[in-house]
């Protein structure tokens, strides 16, 4: 019996202390996080994390015994996910973000993005030109609560009021304001993009509702000669929460193309190439309605002259366009990202 | 073997259907296993508790901020916007922060990985968690909803069966995957550790040198060594390998069984322990030898070629 020497033991000897080591190190690693690892060790971490692989490769053709094939399964895949997980600082993952993959995906989704806002101001047409003709449309397009006591039976002059309202006089609770504004709408917009699953039907239904309210705004305060007023109360922060908002809604559309249109993948493979990206945009687009609910909550509660309210609008407005159609260019195409 | 059957851990073995494998850039597979539906639930149902009681514990802090007068305002603007983190970027936070697990996840020993073998991408896990939107809090703002309107139920139970369509993508597709999952492009996978415990045959050999060096050693003819496969070599070796109180009887039993099988004509009065061992020595050195020669005899039913 002494001399039982198997093939697939003597293999296992002659490896099995650098596997060890590999687990050592990967177990330090896991818990203490990189920076407990010596530059030498972590030099060595991939060498070893290639010499286990291997060692799987052959062991699958040699050896029998189960635990060991359990076992460098396990540390292969462990490594595996240390070796290509996600790593680098924050700060290099957010500037990733912003200077490449944001721009670059809402530059690939500009046909859904467009499209969108062809809903959104087919909605405002229409609710403007129904309200218009019959003041009574108002209400159907305009929840009680997002009125805020702005109705067709208002006054012109506390219509007027609302727009150069400073939250009424308190100062102190416009970052409540803007927090607020904020986190309702972003939630829209990520719920926008999440409905792109449904094929895209709920997002279209979405935008162009919201639309209409706008447009139900429009033509209340038009009918009273606030046009100008009302477009520039919108301006200041809507150039920017209405881009944001067609982000999402792009986004979401394209989710619903990816799945209806596959071309040449599976409709599963194409969904998991463009949901990716489509993801980027919804999430970049509430860092910008972040910036939107600063200047809805903030500035235009503290800035009262129209021409003011249209410049800054416009410069937003110029700022977006410039950064989705020059930012992220020099890197662009040829990354396959 | 219906009994070692029985004693095969089904922790340790993939279950049939779950196994998939995925393409390092090494170019060697990995096998990983799927976790099932119900570790899935299971580990959201942890991760809702744990942020439920974050978010309870936010509340309580706002109150407090509230009760104190003070700075009120700030107090519930800081209040709204870590509800608001917490409900969009719990899982977001924990799957970037640690490799694609999050505590639920970890305590079960679970990941999310890319179904293509990549590195999982941060995009992948803004999408897959983006997706929980419709998949989890539309359905259970339905629900609440429900509780409060008293007209339009119809309309809500409408929305919310349409909602519930997304909720239980999971059950219907072999993958496991919801919808997150298949936007993100992303598999959650067990991953537990699994130990390297001495070589069977080798501490056999030690273990019986210790106990009685000139006890004889059982040797067993090629056709004997060619009655079982592969399945039924690592099933031996897992029954071996079983520790605790019903340990011995198992082996009692095995051993009776495979000796009937093989036709065994030695010695009657057998120590289980030692005949298996031997026997899982000579078996597995047999099967292989075979497979160095190309031939892989998966397990009793294979026919030789």
């Amino acid at each position: 019996m002494t001399d039982v020497r198997l093939k697939s033991y003597e293999f296992r000897r002659e490896r099995e202390a650098s596997w060890r080591e590999l687990e050592d190190l990967l177990a330090r690693a896991e818990s203490g996080g990189i920076q407990s690892l010596t530059p030498r060790e972590l030099f060595q971490l991939p060498n070893l994390y290639r010499a286990t692989v291997s060692s799987l490769s052959v062991a699958r053709s040699i050896t029998l015994d189960r635990n060991v094939l359990l076992y460098l399964e396990g540390l292969a895949a462990r490594a595996y996910f240390f070796v290509y997980g996600a790593r680098g600082s924050l700060l290099v993952g957010i500037r990733r973000f912003f200077g490449r993959q944001f721009p670059q995906a809402v530059r690939e989704a500009r046909y859904h993005i467009l499209a969108a806002t062809f809903v959104l101001f087919a909605g405002i047409a229409v609710g403007c030109l129904l309200t218009l003709s019959n003041a009574d449309w108002f209400y159907t397009f305009v929840g009680t609560g997002l009125a805020g006591g702005r109705t067709p039976t208002s006054t012109t002059e506390s219509l007027r009021d609302v727009l150069y309202d400073d939250g009424g006089g308190l100062l102190e609770s416009l970052y409540l304001f803007a927090t607020f504004l904020f986190t309702h709408n972003a939630q829209i917009g990520m719920l926008a993009f999440a409905l792109g699953f449904a094929l895209g039907v709920p997002v279209v239904l979405l935008i162009f509702y919201n639309g209409l309210g706008i447009g139900a705004f429009v033509a209340l305060y038009s009918s009273r000669g606030l046009t100008v007023e009302f477009v520039a109360w919108l301006s200041i922060h809507g150039t920017t929460e209405l881009l944001a908002v067609l982000l999402c809604g792009g986004a979401g559309l394209w989710l619903g193309s990816a799945f209806a249109f596959p071309g040449r993948y599976s409709r599963i493979d194409n969904l998991a190439r463009q949901g990716r990206k489509a993801g980027v945009i919804a999430i970049g687009a509430v860092v910008m309605l972040f910036l939107a609910g600063l200047l809805e909550g903030f500035g235009r509660q503290l800035i009262h002259d129209a021409s003011l309210r249209y410049l800054i609008g416009s410069v937003a407005l110029a700022f977006w366009l410039a950064y989705f159609t020059l930012s992220g260019r020099e890197s662009g195409r040829g990354r396959g990202e | 073997m219906a009994a070692a059957n029985e004693a095969r851990d089904p922790a340790k073995a993939p279950r049939q259907g779950l196994a998939r494998d995925v393409i390092t850039p090494e170019g060697v597979p990995l096998r990983f296993e799927l976790a099932s539906r119900s570790e899935r639930a299971t580990a959201l149902i942890i991760d809702l508790m744990i942020l439920f009681a974050a978010i309870i514990v936010l509340v309580l802090l706002a109150a407090l901020g509230v009760g104190f007068g003070g700075a009120s305002g700030w107090g519930v603007a800081f209040a709204l916007l870590a509800f608001f983190a917490l409900r969009n970027f719990y899982f977001t936070f924990f799957e970037l922060r640690w490799h694609g697990m999050t505590p639920g996840k970890r305590l079960l020993q679970m990941r999310v990985i890319d179904r293509y073998g990549g590195r999982l991408r941060p995009e992948s896990v803004f999408a897959r968690n983006l997706m929980r939107e419709v998949e989890l809090f539309l359905p259970l703002s339905l629900v609440a909803s429900a509780g409060s309107i008293g007209t339009g139920n119809w309309s809500i139970l409408f929305a919310l069966v349409w909602a519930s369509l997304f909720t239980l993508m999971p059950l219907f597709n072999k993958d496991i995957m919801r919808a997150g999952d298949i936007v993100g492009g992303t598999w959650v996978i067990k991953a537990p550790r699994s130990r390297l415990l001495p070589d069977m045959v080798q501490a056999a050999v030690a273990g019986s040198e210790a106990a009685d060096p000139e006890a004889p050693g059982y040797a067993f003819t090629r056709e004997q060594l060619e009655i079982y496969g592969i399945y039924e070599l690592q099933t031996l070796e897992t029954v071996l390998r079983q520790e605790g109180p019903t340990a011995h009887e198992t082996q009692v039993e095995v051993c009776e069984r495979i000796r009937r099988k093989i036709g065994w004509q030695g010695e009657e009065e057998l120590q289980p322990r030692r005949f298996l061992e031997a026997f899982y020595a000579a078996l597995r050195a047999h099967l292989e030898n075979r497979m160095l020669f190309g031939e892989r005899r998966e397990s009793k039913h294979d026919r030789k070629k």
